[in-house]
């Protein structure tokens, strides 16, 4: 704040484009944590922090990816106080989607939800920012903070993991919890520290 | 959303749960805003 206070209408502004991806924050979220209340508590704590970080926004950049970094960073932050590691709720999950009325599904959107919830964190939120976001892979890498050849190696790891899992119907019960993908997440909160979302600042 | 330009040389083997996926974001983004969000967009410019 300060000596950087934004002007009334440079703030109104800020809102307008703030609302504006307020739906897109919560598909984001959503796809990454898998229920929908956590979603939206996590949508509601991102406004808040991007509503108080709004001198950092650079009026003409993308809404979209400044808050999705600011969203990914919350989420890592309630991962690691293991706000999200509960079991899939496949109940909750049938609340979730709402696929359109008397629509033919030719994938079933539950499975897809849960195959999508049992990927490793980094790769599911690479494969929800090109594969569903729209992102390119050098916006999604900045979104993410890395390389944009770790995201490109995460997505094509993500859709042949999906492949198979929805090739032959060998969806896992849960893997949200696991370990191993536990543990990346935690390397991957401290390359994320370090980096600090490279396009929250640019 | 630009779809399309993103993963050029892949999204040409896309297979069918591709589109699932996007319906999935996509759903998301239709539905109506809770009031939740309203009334927290409505107070934050009393929040400074």
């Amino acid at each position: 704040m300060g000596a950087e206070k934004r002007t009334v209408s440079e703030k109104a502004d800020f809102k307008r484009e703030l609302t504006e991806v307020v739906p897109h924050l919560r598909a984001f979220a959503r796809g990454l944590c898998g229920r929908a209340d956590m979603a939206d508590d996590l949508v509601q704590e991102t406004l808040l922090k991007a509503w108080a970080a709004q001198e950092r926004f650079q009026p003409g950049t993308s809404m979209r990816a400044w808050t999705f970094v600011i969203l990914r960073n919350a989420y890592l932050t309630d991962m690691r106080r293991n706000r999200f590691r509960g079991e899939y709720d496949e109940t909750v999950a049938e609340r979730v989607l709402t696929a359109p009325a008397g629509q033919e599904e030719p994938i079933h959107l539950s499975d897809m939800h849960r195959a999508l919830l049992t990927l490793p964190p980094e790769r599911r939120e690479a494969l929800l920012l090109v594969g569903a976001g729209g992102f390119s892979y050098e916006e999604a890498a900045n979104i993410c903070g890395c390389a944009v050849g770790t995201i490109k190696s995460r997505v094509g790891r993500a859709r042949s993991a999906l492949n198979t899992m929805l090739a032959d119907g060998s969806i896992p019960k849960r893997s949200i919890d696991d370990d191993t993908a536990h543990r990346a997440i935690l390397e991957e909160l401290d390359d994320v520290a370090a980096g600090q979302g490279v396009a929250a600042r640019s | 959303m630009g779809k399309g330009k993103e993963a050029k040389g892949e999204a040409r083997q896309d297979p069918e749960w591709a589109n699932g996926l996007r319906q999935l974001y996509d759903s998301v983004v239709e539905e109506e805003l809770p009031d939740s969000f309203k009334d927290l967009l409505a107070q934050l410019d009393s929040k400074d």
